[in-house]
């Protein structure tokens, strides 16, 4: 939990919060390795990067996603409010039932992505990356019956990912957990009550198999008991920012501050993106009459946005990272950047996502690498092909009931 | 289901201006007003049994385009010739008077001077006065129309020569209490002049803002500036817009209250497609343009649900609180003023620019004032329709009073006020308070309710920088059009603003009528 402001800490406001998970999370960070998220102390690894990206893979670990802000948007205008925000239709969404969306300003930049929950006809529960409530206010202005209310210290979360994870739930006990579909909820009983304080959905940020399991703080350390327990024969690890940000370039998600500028923070004119360039086509549903930016996207749409982010396999093992993009091996005709980068040992590929304008599709794309060999800086030219499926996907990812371990 | 081209909401001159001009183009009109009658914040409304008094009561700046384009004379318009002497009335019966180009009751560097202002300001107002009847470009649209008006601008202000251009971008922000300082030495002649660019807004002589703009915007007018009443008063000029609108087929409905903007939604986007009415009726149109103020309009009639976020919030932040209160006193003869013959003038208390200030002050806070300042007509020595033979009409716009009073608009709180307004009436015209038969006060508070206008605001929305040429009501709605397809606005909300002058009206017409022929 976090501590009381120490008085006689001249920079008590200044420190990090701690994650409800953080005295177990501190134990295992071996490498002391914290930086920050939204004002928590947050891991960027605890171990070794590529070991708790190999956990994602091969077996199963979790993410710390308290810091992750989460609101609830209740009342009978909760969803009309959200429906004009995003772009998605979610008058489509069921109950208990979740679905990934972005949200645009009036000119049709991204503001945000996140995912919704819906737990009741009027309640939702809206996760994101960035401190969202200024928005939220500002969308929910003219929509009276309606109460949003920032949970994010109020709700415990992890993201449990990997083949073994839903093998470790269903030892903790989570009965009828493998019948659960990719994106769907369900609740469960925990710590001895006959309540379900213990939320599962289907979901995750590594294109793998996985779940996020939502709880309340003050059951965060018994819930990490149980799980860790039931996890002890599965290879269940605690992974941090860096392995996640494999799984995910892997999958194809996009993360602000790589692939996108989020337009509320942007100042340089048109610096922020819209969905179009971030291939979010699919999350713009133009059969929706009203959303917040449609005149500006249907804009977008007809004229064709101006870049088009895509993903690479880049030849040779040398990952891309900050690279130039070209129309020509002599790279003299610039035609986009790369904004995530690596060697992904899954596929066993030279991968990236990359920001290309949309006129220089059609031809060869070459990238320019810069590299360094113990202390020497090299470059290289190499070529690029476009790809178009997520670079990993498996089967498994999807099955249900997931294989069992 | 019988569907017009246009449905026009509200029956103010805007409304009833807008609709002439399409109907005029052969476009069908239906014009629906919430009130049981016409004129909207010129309504000319009985406060008692016998006694009638126009709530705005005289014209500064009333476009003679329009009165040229819409034959208002052949509709029974008849304007008076003659202006209204301005008076700063004086306890002790000294007044100034300022009659046309001449001033009296001051020094002679002040007659002089006043007449070296005038040519400047006329001068300025000149520049500007085009520019009322046109809309604003666009902002970030370089269109050639829109470049054009920006050029055209340009050129006027280059054209007042390299001195004059300098005057006019120093003065044209000034608080009016530099400008009369530099310029006079007569305390009353200073607030008498400042007078015309400070009432209807929440700004005060030491405001720094769009005083001076005001000012200028109404001295567009035939008189540069200079008040008149139409014979048979300003019930006059709205029978016979609603003559010219009735001659051109508009179909005039009052008693119906616009409940909602109907907006249909398709794939294609969202569109106005007509209006429901409070009793539920459904009327279908082409177009619907809507000269309620633009807060109502948009947040109430269309609905946060049906706009950008961004666009609704800085709908909801426009200010629209107004400031002026009306009161209205029948009276059983003519008030008689000290040192004032015959009070036929537009007689104004407001001893010095700091008594305006102090009013301010008040209002700023939520409080109406100690020495409230205001302008007082007798409207019935123009119309002796207005009262009983023999009898009189005292009208009186009260600056300031806040829309929103600490604690609220109590009987207590009303009644507090028209005792002070009483009291202030009694000092300088003696024996006053003996004469009242009835006396009304109309709240911006009451303007809000019995006009359907939020904030009862005489503009409908502060005519200052960040509100008025592209920024009214705001970008992206301040070419008439609005976001929505369909939807248009016509009223004091939109350029050029309010007073009784047309612009808007006229302006969105031919917004609809340009529009219409591109399709
Ligand atoms: C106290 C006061 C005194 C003034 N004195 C003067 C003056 O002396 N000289 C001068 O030039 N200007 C004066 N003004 C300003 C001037 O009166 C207004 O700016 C002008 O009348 C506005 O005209 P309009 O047609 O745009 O709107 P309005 O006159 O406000 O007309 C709008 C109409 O729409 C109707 N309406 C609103 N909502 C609905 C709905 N939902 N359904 C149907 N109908 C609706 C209203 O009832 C109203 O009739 C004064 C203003 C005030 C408040």
């Amino acid at each position: 939990m976090n501590s009381m402001p120490d008085v006689t800490d001249p920079f008590a406001g200044e420190r990090l919060k701690e994650s409800p998970f953080h005295p177990r999370q501190a134990a295992l960070n071996l490498r002391d390795a914290w930086s920050s998220w939204n004002g928590y102390k947050f891991a960027d690894y605890y171990y070794d990067e590529e070991y708790e990206y190999f956990c994602i893979r091969n077996s199963c670990a979790t993410y710390d996603i308290c810091p992750m802000q989460k609101y609830i948007l209740s009342g009978p205008d909760a969803e009309a409010m959200l429906n004009r925000m995003v772009t998605r239709d979610i008058t489509k969404l069921k109950e208990n039932r979740v679905t990934y969306v972005c949200w645009c300003t009036d000119e049709g930049r991204l503001i945000d992505d996140g995912t919704i929950f819906k737990l009741g006809a009027d309640r939702f529960l809206l996760t994101c990356g960035s401190p969202s409530l200024a928005w939220l206010r500002k969308s929910a202005f003219g929509f009276n019956q309606l109460h949003i209310t920032d949970m994010s210290d109020d709700i415990a979360a992890l993201s449990l990912q990997g083949p073994t994870s839903c093998e470790v739930l269903k030892k903790m006990g989570l009965q009828g957990i493998e019948n659960l579909k990719p994106f769907c909820i369900s609740h469960f009983p925990f710590a001895g009550s006959e309540d379900t304080p213990l939320m599962v959905s289907r979901t995750g940020f590594t294109g793998d198999l996985g779940y996020e399991l939502w709880i309340s703080p003050d059951l965060a350390l018994e819930f990490w008991d149980a799980l860790y327990r039931a996890g002890e024969n599965y290879g269940i690890q605690p992974y941090g920012e860096s392995a996640t940000n494999m799984a995910r370039l892997e999958a194809g998600f996009i993360m602000p501050g790589m692939e996108f500028n989020e337009a509320l923070k942007t100042i340089h004119f048109q610096y922020d993106q819209t969905p179009f360039e971030l291939s979010l086509d699919w999350l713009v549903d133009f059969k929706k009459p009203h959303f917040n930016g449609r005149n500006a996207l249907l804009k977008e749409r007809d004229q064709g946005a101006e870049y088009t982010l895509v993903k690479l396999d880049i030849e040779g093992n040398k990952p891309a990272e900050e690279s130039f993009l070209y129309a020509d091996e002599d790279c003299s005709k610039e035609i986009g950047y790369v904004t995530s980068a690596m060697w992904s040992p899954v596929v066993k590929a030279n991968i990236a996502l990359a920001m290309v304008k949309t006129s220089a599709l059609k031809s060869t794309i070459w990238a320019e690498i810069y590299y360094s060999k113990e202390l020497r800086h090299h470059s290289k030219v190499a070529k690029c092909t476009l790809q178009k499926k997520p670079f990993w996907a498996p089967e498994r990812a999807r099955a249900t009931p997931p294989a069992a371990f | 289901m019988q569907t017009y081209d246009n449905i026009i909401i509200g029956g103010g001159h805007n409304g009833l201006i807008c609709a002439t001009y399409l109907a005029q183009k052969g476009q069908s009109v239906l014009l629906l007003e919430a009130t049981d009658g016409l004129g909207g914040l010129a309504t000319t409304r009985e406060f008692y049994p016998g006694f009638r008094a126009p709530v705005a009561h005289s014209l500064s700046h009333f476009s003679e385009t329009v009165v040229e384009q819409l034959n208002l004379l052949k509709h029974g318009y008849t304007p008076s010739s003659e202006v209204l002497d301005t008076i700063g009335l004086n306890l002790n019966g000294e007044h100034v008077v300022v009659s046309g180009e001449h001033i009296s009751g001051v020094n002679k560097a002040d007659q002089q001077t006043y007449a070296d202002y005038l040519v400047l300001l006329k001068r300025f107002a000149k520049m500007l006065k085009p520019f009322w009847l046109k809309t604003m470009p666009r902002i970030g649209d370089n269109s050639f129309p829109d470049l054009m008006t920006f050029g055209q601008l340009g050129l006027k202000l280059r054209l007042l020569g390299k001195k004059d251009m300098g005057e006019f971008m120093r003065v044209a922000t000034l608080p009016a209490r530099d400008l009369m300082d530099e310029n006079f030495d007569n305390d009353i002649l200073k607030a008498v002049l400042s007078w015309d660019g400070l009432i209807g807004s929440k700004m005060a002589p030491r405001s720094p803002n769009a005083t001076v703009l005001n000012m200028l915007y109404r001295m567009s007018g035939k008189h540069h500036g200079a008040h008149s009443l139409p014979e048979g008063g300003i019930q006059n000029l709205i029978s016979a817009l609603h003559n010219a609108a009735l001659d051109a087929g508009v179909t005039v409905k009052t008693g119906a209250l616009v409940k909602r903007i109907v907006i249909k939604g398709s794939s294609s986007g969202l569109a106005a497609t007509g209006v429901e009415l409070a009793d539920g009726t459904l009327i279908s149109s082409a177009r619907v343009v809507s000269s309620a103020d633009p807060k109502q309009t948009f947040l109430n009639l269309v609905g946060a649900n049906n706009l950008e976020i961004g666009f609704t919030n800085r709908i909801n932040r426009l200010r629209c609180d107004g400031y002026v209160a009306k009161l209205h006193l029948a009276l059983d003869g003519a008030p008689k003023f000290t040192g004032l013959k015959n009070p036929n003038g537009r007689m104004i208390i407001a001893p010095k620019l700091d008594a305006i200030e102090f009013a301010f002050d008040d209002a700023k806070y939520g409080e109406y004032s100690k020495s409230p300042v205001m302008e007082i007509i007798i409207p019935s020595m123009v119309d002796n329709l207005l009262a009983p033979k023999g009898q009189q009409v005292l009208s009186a716009h009260v600056m300031y009073v806040p829309h929103k009073l600490k604690g609220g608009w109590t009987d207590e709180a009303r009644q507090n006020l028209y005792q002070r307004l009483i009291d202030t009436l009694e000092s300088y015209a003696p024996g006053i308070r003996q004469q009242i038969i009835h006396g009304e006060i109309l709240t911006p508070a009451d303007l809000e309710q019995t006009y359907h206008l939020t904030g009862g605001h005489w503009h409908h929305a502060e005519l200052s920088m960040d509100q008025m040429l592209m920024m009214r009501p705001t970008y992206e709605a301040a070419q008439y059009s609005t976001p929505i397809p369909g939807l248009y606005l016509c009223g004091a909300g939109s350029h050029p603003g309010g007073g009784l002058m047309g612009g808007p009206g006229h302006n969105a017409a031919k917004e609809i009528i340009g529009a219409k022929k591109e399709l």
